[in-house]
C-alpha cells in the first residue's frame, strides 16, 4: 500500500485529485491544503509520492520541491508538480529543482493515474 | 460518484467560487477608490479564477473553462503588473464573471446550455492589446542567493520587482522553530511581518545543525527600518539580512487629496430633500442583550438546518427523487446561515481599545492617590473581541492593574536607588493568535520572589517540603484561594490579593491566566481568551456511552490509542507523542462515571490551550458540529471541567468540556491532587 501526499490549496481541485487517486485503489491518500501542512505531515507520514500544486500562498510548490530535494529523508521521494497553461517558467523551475513530472491543468484522470503508476514502480 | 452527483458537486463548488470572486472583486474596487491595491487579495482572485478554469475543465465544461481561461489571463497580467487596475478593467472583470455565472447556472438545468463567449473574449483581448506597463529591475544584481531565486514563482518574482521599484527595504529573515510547533510559530511570525510589510515568500530550509528544529527563510519587504523590526516580540529570534536598502524613488508627483471627500467628486446622488438628513451617523448603538438574542436565533436556525439536512439524507436513502433538490436547498441555506452568523458575530466585536482606555483612567487616578509615577503603554489596541468578553474582562483586568500599581511599581525614590527610571511602566499588549486573543499586562516593578512563594506554600500546607516544583508551579500558588493575605503579601511584594478571584473570572470566560516574574525586574501576567463565546465549532466525542462536545479551537489533533502506548509516570497515565510526554485524562474518572471495560478502539483527543497540552481519552469520535453553548446556571457553577451545555439538534443535549480548566487542573499535578 503506497501513501500519496496531495498538496493543493483549492479544496475542489484537491477533492478531484484525491478521488482520482482513490479510484486506482491500492494507495492511501493524505491531504494538505497548503505548504505548511505538507511540511508538518512529511515527517509524520511515510510518504511514497508527493503531488503538489505550484501556486500556493506563503510556501509555494517550488519551495516544497526544493525542501524535499535538499533533505536526506525525502530526496528520493518522487514529486509531481501541477501547473497551468501559461506558467511554463514555473514548470521549468520545478523540473530544474528536481520534480519528477508535471501535469497541466486541466488534465484527464488517466494522465494522473498513469504518472502515478509510472513513478511508484 | 455518479455523473449527476459529480455535476451537482461541480455546480456547488463553482457557485461558491463565483460568489467569492464577486465579493473579492468588490473589495478590490474599494481599494482602487482609496488608491491602494492589496496584492494578496488580487492574487487570491487570480487563484480562484484559476481554480474555476481547472474545475470546469476537469468536468468537461470547455466553454466555461475557456472564458475562465481568458479571465485568468487578464488577472495574471494584472497581478504581474503588466496592466494596471482601472475602473474599466474592474467592470470588465465583473462582466466576465457574470458571463461565467450565466453558463454555470445554465448548466444546472441543462448540461448542454451555453452562450456565445466571443464578445467577452474580444473585450479582454482589446484591453490587453494596450502597451505593457511593467518595468523590470534585474534580480540578479541583488544580494540574494541565486538558489533562492530558483524557487520563486513568476508571481513572487513580480512582487519582488514591484517592491524594488518602489524602493522598499527588502530583507531576508532567517529563523528556526521546534519541529512540533513550527507551523503555529511560523504563522505568528508571518502574520506579524504582514503587519509591517509584505511577505514575498517563505522558504523552508533543509539541512541544519539541529535536527529538532526546522529553519525557514522569509523574503519580505518592510515598511519599518531594520532596527524597529528586531524590537517586535515575535521577531526577536529572527536574524535579518538586507537584500536591498530602502531608497527614495522619484515618481510622478501625485495629486494631493486634502481630505477624504474634498478632492474627489462626490458620488452622484438622487437629488432629493432628505439628502442632508441622511448620513447623520453611520452607526447605531445597540443593547448587547439584543445581540445575544440574535445570536441565539442564529444558533437555533443552525439546529433547524441540521434537522432538515437529516430529513434530506433520510429521503435520499429512501430513494426519493426530490431529495436532491432538498439537499441543494439545504446546502445554500447552510451557506447563507454561516454568512449571517459571521455578520452577527462581527457586530458583536469591539476593539480592545475601549478596555485599555478605561484602564488608562484607573492608572492615572491610582498613581495620583498612591504618590507613584507610572506610564501606561498600550499595544495592539485595535485587536477585536466579543463585546461580552470585553465587558467581563474589565474587572479582572482592573484587579491585575491595581496589584501591579500597588505592589509591583515602587515609589520613585526607591526606583532611583535600584537604577530604574523614575517613572514606572505598565504595558498592556493585545495580540490575536488564531481564535484567541492574548492580553499581556507587564510592569517593571519589584517582581515576585519564587523562593518566598515556596516557603509560604510549605507553611500553608499547600505543597510538600520536598516537592520539586517548577517556577511555573510556584507562581501557580498565587491562584490558590487564601494563599496570601494582605500583610503577608506586602513583605514579598506579592499580588495574591484576589488573584484566585481573577483566575475564576478568567476561567469563566474559558480563558487561561499565566504569571511570570523576575524578582527585582517586574511581573508579566498573560491572559489567553477566546475571541467569541457565542457559537463554536465543536468535536463531538463519546465517553462511557455519553456524548460530549469539545471546542474545536482547542483540539490540536486526534489519534488512535494502540495497545502498549500508555505508560505510567508517578501514577499519571501518559503517552509519548513526537518525543514529548502527553498526560492523559480519563473523564470517566474525573466525573466519577461507572467504569465499563473498553480497552480497544479508544481515541485520544489532543487538546491544547496557551501552549499546554493534554490528551483526553475518548471511545469514539462522532464528528464536528456548530454548537451554541448555554450556561448550566448558577446552581451548577461549581462543577469543574464543564463549560456549559449544547443542543445537538436531534433533541440531544450534550455537555461541553471546558478544556482550559481541564488543562490547568490536571497539569497542576501534585499541587492539588484532588480535583
Amino acid at each position: 500500500m503506497k501513501k500519496i501526499l496531495v498538496t493543493e490549496d483549492s479544496a475542489a481541485m484537491r477533492g478531484l485529485i484525491v478521488s482520482t487517486l482513490e479510484a486506482m485503489g491500492n494507495c492511501e491518500v493524505v491531504e494538505a491544503c497548503n505548504g505548511f501542512e505538507a511540511l508538518r505531515m512529511l515527517p509524520r507520514e511515510k510518504v511514497d509520492l508527493i503531488i503538489t500544486d505550484i501556486n500556493m500562498p506563503d510556501i509555494n510548490g517550488l519551495e516544497l520541491v526544493n525542501f524535499c530535494r535538499s533533505h536526506t529523508l525525502y530526496e528520493q521521494t518522487p514529486v509531481i508538480i501541477i501547473s497551468t497553461e501559461g506558467s511554463e517558467r514555473d514548470r521549468e523551475k520545478g523540473l530544474a529543482l528536481g520534480a519528477d513530472a508535471y501535469l497541466i491543468k486541466p488534465f484527464r484522470p488517466e494522465e494522473l493515474q498513469q504518472l502515478v503508476i509510472k513513478l511508484l514502480h | 460518484m455518479g455523473p449527476q452527483q459529480a455535476v451537482d458537486e461541480f455546480l456547488a463548488e463553482a457557485e461558491e467560487l463565483l460568489e467569492k470572486l464577486s465579493q473579492d472583486l468588490a473589495e478590490l474596487g474599494e481599494g482602487i477608490e482609496n488608491g491602494d491595491v492589496n496584492p494578496d487579495l488580487l492574487n487570491g482572485i487570480f487563484r480562484d479564477a484559476h481554480s474555476m478554469k481547472g474545475l470546469s475543465g476537469m468536468f468537461g465544461f470547455n466553454d466555461i473553462a475557456e472564458l475562465a481561461h481568458h479571465l485568468e489571463t487578464l488577472l495574471d497580467k494584472l497581478r504581474l503588473g503588466k496592466v494596471s487596475l482601472s475602473g474599466i478593467l474592474l467592470d470588465l472583470l465583473f462582466e466576465t464573471i457574470e458571463g461565467v455565472g450565466l453558463m454555470v447556472r445554465g448548466k444546472a438545468g441543462d448540461p448542454d446550455y451555453t452562450i456565445d463567449i466571443t464578445p467577452y473574449v474580444q473585450r479582454i483581448e482589446n484591453l490587453l492589446a494596450g502597451p505593457d506597463d511593467s518595468a523590470m529591475v534585474s534580480l540578479e544584481t541583488l544580494n540574494l542567493d541565486p538558489s533562492l531565486l530558483n524557487v520563486l514563482t513568476e508571481y513572487e518574482e513580480h512582487r519582488l520587482q514591484e517592491n524594488l521599484s518602489q524602493g522598499r527595504l527588502l530583507l531576508l529573515a532567517s529563523i528556526a522553530f521546534p519541529l512540533d510547533s513550527f507551523d503555529t510559530d511560523l504563522s505568528d511570525v508571518i502574520s506579524d511581518l504582514k503587519q509591517v510589510g509584505e511577505v514575498v515568500s517563505t522558504l523552508p530550509g533543509a539541512a541544519n545543525d539541529d535536527p529538532t528544529r526546522l529553519a525557514f527563510r522569509i523574503l519580505f519587504s518592510s515598511n519599518l527600518p531594520l532596527e524597529k523590526l528586531s524590537g517586535r516580540p515575535n521577531l526577536s529570534d529572527c536574524c535579518f539580512d538586507i537584500i536591498s536598502e530602502s531608497k527614495a524613488v522619484t515618481r510622478a508627483p501625485e495629486v494631493l487629496v486634502p481630505e477624504k471627500s474634498a478632492g474627489r467628486m462626490p458620488p452622484p446622488q438622487p437629488a432629493s430633500e432628505d439628502t442632508s438628513l441622511r448620513s447623520v451617523s453611520h452607526s447605531v448603538r445597540v443593547d448587547v442583550g439584543k445581540l445575544d438574542i440574535l445570536m441565539n436565533i442564529v444558533g437555533e436556525l443552525g439546529l433547524v438546518k441540521g434537522s432538515i439536512a437529516q430529513v434530506a439524507t433520510d429521503l435520499s436513502d429512501a430513494g426519493l427523487s426530490q431529495s436532491r433538490d432538498l439537499a441543494k436547498a439545504v446546502h445554500s441555506l447552510e451557506r447563507r446561515l454561516s454568512e449571517l452568523q459571521k455578520a452577527v458575530m462581527d457586530v458583536r466585536m469591539v476593539p480592545v481599545r475601549q478596555l485599555f482606555d478605561k484602564m488608562g483612567r484607573i492608572v492615572r487616578r491610582m498613581a495620583q492617590e498612591l504618590g507613584k509615577k507610572v506610564e501606561l503603554k498600550t499595544f495592539g489596541s485595535e485587536t477585536e473581541f466579543d463585546k461580552l468578553i470585553a465587558e467581563e474582562l474589565a474587572d479582572p483586568l482592573m484587579h491585575i492593574i491595581r496589584n501591579a500599581l500597588d505592589h509591583g511599581i515602587e515609589f520613585p525614590s526607591e526606583r532611583l536607588t535600584t537604577e530604574k527610571p523614575e517613572i514606572g511602566s505598565i504595558e498592556l499588549r493585545a495580540t490575536q493568535r488564531g481564535n484567541h486573543v492574548v492580553l499581556e499586562i507587564s510592569d517593571d516593578g519589584k517582581g515576585i520572589d519564587s523562593e518566598v512563594l515556596r516557603r509560604k506554600g510549605i507553611e500553608k500546607g499547600l505543597i510538600a517540603p520536598e516537592a520539586q516544583l517548577s517556577r511555573q508551579d510556584l507562581f501557580g500558588l498565587l491562584f490558590q484561594p487564601g494563599f496570601s493575605t494582605r500583610d503577608e503579601v506586602s513583605e514579598f511584594s506579592g499580588r495574591g490579593v484576589g488573584m484566585d478571584v481573577v483566575k475564576n473570572n478568567i476561567s469563566a470566560l474559558s480563558g487561561i491566566i499565566d504569571i511570570d516574574s523576575t524578582f527585582g525586574q517586574g511581573t508579566k501576567i498573560s491572559l489567553t481568551l477566546p475571541i467569541t463565546l457565542a457559537i463554536i465549532k465543536a468535536l463531538v466525542v463519546q465517553i462511557q456511552g455519553r456524548d460530549y462536545a469539545i471546542p474545536l479551537t482547542s483540539v490540536l489533533e486526534t489519534l488512535m490509542l494502540e495497545p502498549g502506548m500508555i505508560q505510567t509516570i508517578e501514577g499519571q497515565e501518559v503517552i509519548e507523542l513526537r518525543r514529548q510526554t502527553l498526560p492523559l485524562l480519563r473523564l470517566n474518572r474525573l466525573f466519577c462515571l461507572d467504569e465499563k471495560t473498553t480497552s480497544l478502539g479508544e481515541f485520544v483527543v489532543v487538546a491544547g490551550f496557551a501552549g499546554r497540552r493534554i490528551g483526553i481519552v475518548v471511545e469514539e469520535l462522532r464528528g464536528q458540529q456548530d454548537v451554541v453553548i448555554k450556561s448550566l446556571g448558577r446552581a451548577l457553577s461549581f462543577v469543574k471541567g464543564i463549560a456549559g451545555a449544547a443542543d445537538l439538534g436531534n433533541q440531544k443535549t450534550v455537555l461541553v468540556l471546558d478544556v482550559s480548566s481541564l488543562i490547568t487542573d490536571s497539569l497542576r499535578g501534585d499541587v492539588s491532587p484532588h480535583v
